[in-house]
């Protein structure tokens, strides 16, 4: 979740009224936002990623104020026409769409300009995806000449030269040498056409997504009017982008004018009209467990900068969060406030069930208990080294993409070794050490949905000077008796044990576990110098044979 | 002083008149015949009752290594080769004769040149008068060897020049730190030795005793009810799995059932069904861990596939906008180790059809984190749903409210939150009245209509939520690293106490 640090007094100033840093540090969580820090200066906050319109100072105030009740209701934001015009050329299809808009009449100062770019970047980042969705850029608009084109060409064709940089260079240069170009190589990367934008006097404007020209777009003090625009791969989000942008700039005194963008139809950007969504109030009642009327609703819905009216909430454009009437409920819960729902257990009966195998499974690892043994808990994650290497085994496992930790990027395909690992790094402490545990293993197998077929085993131990195949007989033969069933055992050869004493354990004909004496050799590799015997038994399998 | 006697121990019993002969300890294990660590536990015994006191102390006994032991047999190199030199030599003849390697000739000839008993001139080495006498008289070295072992302490000057010159050279003579213990009777002991301890008392209880009623004509012997007994441990469940079984069962009471499901999930389950857009970063492989080189199935039910594709792209039937994008089953199709339990969720809410119902489990899930102090990579949730027509969010509050008192937080307070498949969403915080301070307990809410819907084939309430269980485990043990948990030191899991709740 994006990280945005405010500026309080900037803040303060756009509510326009004093709130005390007890309200902020008591409401601004209240609101639906996690607070990390108010300081004399500054408020930083983690924004959630459905509220980008609250990026910034001035949509933060916005957001505010509203729920305060300092400023109650709906914000109308009227956009004008300025009758200029954004062409459309040579359409790229990894990269096509664009909308603009125009803003006049800013005053900004170091701070808007850092509020600004802070809104521009975390915008980027959060709902663009990183600009993988699209970028925006912002240019002085007495710099350029219009109508503008966004076209598109070959990256060595694309020759300007880009922000913080003393010379021109061409797309591929500005991807292989500029600290942004590199850092967002990846987006298009170096082989497709890449979209710019070029003014009526052939200045190249940018190269979108990834960077402004140092001629035609940079933004300082001076600055009055800007031209806005963002492009990339969904309409929809850049024309959201759009908008939270130019709320903020008529927040801070700027007026909002439209463009006209010629692609096949023309479309007239951007578009801050309200929208409506209808909202039943009996549908938020039964939700919420409260009796609210129309008037209620309007209040709360205004308290978070909506209004309600006929039945119907009327919202702004930059609101990209309401996706259905059940985000309007949601406003109206965050009005009332949370801590005024009062916590209620419904009459609702129900018979509470344990899991059949669960209940199976702890069955087995009380009979352990009652041996002396202690339950250990060790990772499902491994590496083919401590799988199979160490156990002079090769057994087939499923390995993972993308593990940060290369010691555990495999899933175990049995358990034993897992076991072996944890005897290995206690052999400082006493012996005995008898050790279980009940855990998954993972097998592949295509008839599964997830071509995987997860096994639940119970695996054990006995470490001990005195460990051998008949103390882990025994304890197989306890374990047998207990739950009432027969087994047979048969000579079976497995590298991890020696020759001769490991077999194969068949209940009703079904092999479902191997027993034996740990081979030294595999000791050796753990650096374990204590016999050791073990037993590993399908749990999953025989509970189908005895439920 | 009756007293005492009565009630030492037969071990006791035996040891103590030995302190009268000798006062170290090697020699009253020798003369009680008995095992070293019985003779050790009647000692320390009499030490409890101050009747004596253990003295330890360590000293360095200087003694033979490998090399040393051989020398002492053979001789030492140096001695070999002046023998083999009687008056002039070639370097070669000498090292042929020898049959040393090169590091233990040079060695070798080297000392003998330090000790003026050879000279080297033009690759032919001569004895020189001193030489001669030494080849008759023993090297210092080699009577001190035949000295050890020897306590370093009670060195001489001139083996002390021995000692640092032999230490010098491979495996000549070694340290062992030997601990010796002293015994010291104090006054009580002095006089209790003096004393006849044979007494005809009842030690264990054996059938005869039983049979034979002897304890009518004999007493029994009394215990020192204080001395230390050897530690044993109960064979254990892991402490993790106990405190599963404790919220395991807070659920069961209130009316749920347990949940089961693989680990290994595809997309669909884990997130699409769950109304999480294909771009949302959660889907990345920083968070989540991906299945290498296996792709999944689809759900059999194309109607449910077919509704989570429309809900996406256009909202279908539910009265959403959507994420108006179109829907790529590929990502769907991605093997993933579960990022939540969630994804359990949403198979249990397809496959509801007596409703109202209310299920939970307590389980696996897993994250693409590098594992340190504050991070796990395979770690448990608690997860719960409540499928119910008249559900509410006071409901949900409720339930979670009488979760969290059942673990111990009376104070629990409710924050707006956000997850992509809940509305409202809230999280629960809560006050740790031990550690005072207010703690972040995981995430809850209302599952959207857009979840629901495609998979309940109605839109009703679902309350849903979802904590980790492990930090409260670690409040609980006053464990600060979260790896201990999974470290399986031994030590600790026998020694940790059981969760008492």
């Amino acid at each position: 979740m994006p990280t945005i640090t405010l500026n309080k007094k900037y803040l303060l100033e756009l509510i326009g009224e004093k709130v005390s840093d007890k309200t902020l540090a008591d409401r601004i969580p209240m609101l639906g936002t996690d607070l990390k820090e108010i300081n004399e200066k500054e408020i930083t906050v983690e924004v959630f990623p459905n509220r980008p319109d609250m990026l910034s100072e001035e949509g933060f105030a916005r957001a505010l104020s509203s729920f305060l009740g300092i400023d109650l209701g709906l914000p109308v934001y009227e956009v004008k026409r300025s009758g200029l015009i954004c062409k459309v050329e040579k359409q790229l299809k990894h990269w096509p769409y664009v909308v603009t808009a125009i803003v006049k009449g800013l005053k900004f100062n170091d701070e808007k300009i850092k509020g600004i770019i802070q809104l521009q970047e975390k915008l980027a980042v959060t709902h663009l995806r990183n600009r993988k969705k699209g970028g925006i850029g912002i240019y002085p608009l007495d710099k350029l000449e219009f109508p503008i084109t966004f076209t598109s060409g070959k990256l060595e064709d694309i020759k300007f030269r880009p922000l913080e940089m003393d010379k021109e260079l061409n797309g591929r240069e500005i991807l292989e040498q500029h600290p942004t170009g590199k850092k967002y190589s990846h987006v298009l990367g170096f082989e497709k056409e890449y979209p710019y934008f070029i003014d009526n006097k052939k200045q190249i404007m940018s190269m979108p997504p990834i960077i402004n020209s140092h001629l035609t777009g940079r933004i300082d003090e001076n600055t009055k009017d800007v031209f806005v625009e963002a492009t990339g791969t969904d309409l929809n989000v850049l024309q959201q982008a759009i908008n939270i942008i130019c709320a903020a700039f008529a927040d801070i005194g700027g007026e909002i004018y439209s463009m006209e963008i010629l692609y096949k139809e023309r479309l007239v950007s951007p578009n801050l009209r309200l929208w409506k969504m209808s909202l039943d109030a009996e549908y938020a009642n039964k939700l919420l467990g409260l009796k609210l009327g129309a008037k209620e609703i309007k209040k709360f819905l205004q308290q978070m900068g909506m209004d309600y009216e006929n039945g119907e909430a009327l919202i702004p454009r930059y609101r990209v969060d309401i996706l259905h009437p059940i985000d309007l409920v949601e406003e109206v819960a965050i009005a009332h406030g949370y801590e005024h729902f009062v916590p209620e257990i419904p009459n609702v009966s129900t018979i509470g069930e344990e899991s059949n195998e669960e209940v199976f499974f702890r069955k087995i690892s009380d009979i352990l208990v009652g041996l002396g043994f202690n339950e250990v808990k060790t990772y499902c994650l491994t590496n083919e080294n401590n799988l199979n290497k160490k156990m002079n085994f090769n057994s087939k496992f499923i390995e993972l993409e993308n593990s940060l930790n290369a010691d555990y990027s495999v899933l175990r395909s049995w358990i034993i070794p897992s076991l072996i690992e944890v005897l290995s790094r206690n052999k400082h402490n006493e012996y005995p050490q008898n050790v279980f545990d009940v855990g998954r293993v993972f097998l592949e197998d295509n008839k599964e949905e997830t071509g995987v077929k997860e096994f639940t085993r119970l695996g054990l131990v006995l470490c001990n000077n005195e460990a051998n195949f008949t103390s882990v007989k025994q304890v197989l033969d306890a374990l047998m008796l207990n739950l009432g069933l027969l087994y047979e055992i048969k000579e079976d050869s497995h590298e991890s044990f020696i020759k001769g004493r490991v077999g194969r354990i068949s209940i009703k004909g079904k092999k479902i576990a191997y027993i034996g004496e740990i081979h030294p050799s595999v000791l050796k590799n753990y650096e374990i110098e204590t016999p050791a015997a073990a037993l590993e038994l399908n749990l999953t399998e025989l509970f189908e044979l005895i439920k | 002083m009756e007293d005492i006697i009565k009630r030492l121990h037969p071990l006791e019993r035996q040891v103590l008149p030995l302190l009268k002969k000798t006062t170290n300890f090697k020699d009253i294990v020798k003369e009680s015949k008995l095992e070293e660590i019985s003779v050790l536990r009647a000692l320390q015994w009499l030490a409890n009752k101050k009747i004596l006191e253990i003295k330890e102390s360590e000293k360095e006994i200087i003694t033979l290594d490998k090399n040393g032991e051989i020398a002492v047999k053979e001789g030492l190199p140096e001695r070999k080769l002046l023998e083999l030199i009687e008056k002039e030599i070639s370097l070669d003849e000498l090292k042929n004769k020898s049959k040393f390697d090169d590091n233990e000739f040079n060695v070798s000839l080297g000392i003998l040149k330090k000790k003026a008993a050879v000279e080297i001139n033009n690759k032919i080495v001569s004895l020189t008068a001193h030489g001669k006498k030494l080849k008759k008289k023993e090297f210092l070295e080699e009577s001190f060897l035949k000295k050890l072992p020897i306590e370093f302490s009670k060195l001489k000057e001139e083996d002390k020049f021995s000692f640092e010159e032999l230490k010098k050279r491979k495996q000549l003579v070694k340290i062992d730190i030997v601990k010796e213990r002293v015994i010291e009777l104090s006054e009580l002991g002095r006089e209790l030795v003096k004393k006849d301890l044979e007494l005809d008392l009842i030690e264990e209880i054996t059938k005869e005793v039983i049979l034979k009623e002897s304890w009518k004509k004999k007493e029994f012997r009394e215990y020192d009810l204080t001395s230390i007994s050897a530690r044993i441990y109960p064979g254990k469940r892991h402490f993790v799995n106990q405190a599963i079984d404790y919220i395991k069962k807070i659920w069961l009471e209130m009316g749920f059932k347990e949940m089961e499901g693989s680990y290994v999930q595809t997309g669909f389950w884990n997130f699409d069904a769950l109304f999480t857009a294909q771009d949302h970063p959660g889907r990345d492989l920083h968070d989540t861990l991906y299945v290498k080189n296996l792709l999944g199935k689809l759900p059999k039910d194309e109607r449910i596939v077919n509704k989570v594709k429309s809900v996406h792209e256009t909202g279908g039937n539910t009265g959403s906008k959507g994420w108006q994008y179109t829907w790529n089953p590929k990502e769907a199709l991605k093997l993933l180790l579960r990022s939540h339990t969630t994804a359990l969720s949403a198979k249990y809410i397809a496959n509801s059809k007596e409703l109202p119902a209310k299920f939970f489990s307590v389980s696996k899930v897993f994250r693409n984190d590098t594992l340190d102090w504050s991070h796990l990579f395979e770690f448990h949730q608690v997860e719960g749903i409540v499928i119910d027509e008249n559900a509410n969010f006071k409901h949900l509050l409720g339930y979670l409210k009488q979760y969290y008192k059942r673990l111990g937080y009376d104070e629990v307070k409710f924050r707006p939150a956000y997850f992509p498949y809940t509305e409202m969403s809230v999280e629960p915080i809560a006050y740790d009245k031990e550690h005072k301070e207010w703690i972040e307990l995981g995430g809850a809410g209302i599952f959207r209509p857009e979840v629901v819907k495609p998979l309940l084939g109605k839109d009703i309430p679902v309350l849903a939520w979802g904590q980790g269980l492990e930090r409260g485990i670690l409040k609980y043990y006053g464990i600060k690293d979260v790896r201990e948990l999974y470290n399986n030191d031994l030590k600790k899991l026998r020694e940790i106490k059981m969760w008492l709740r």
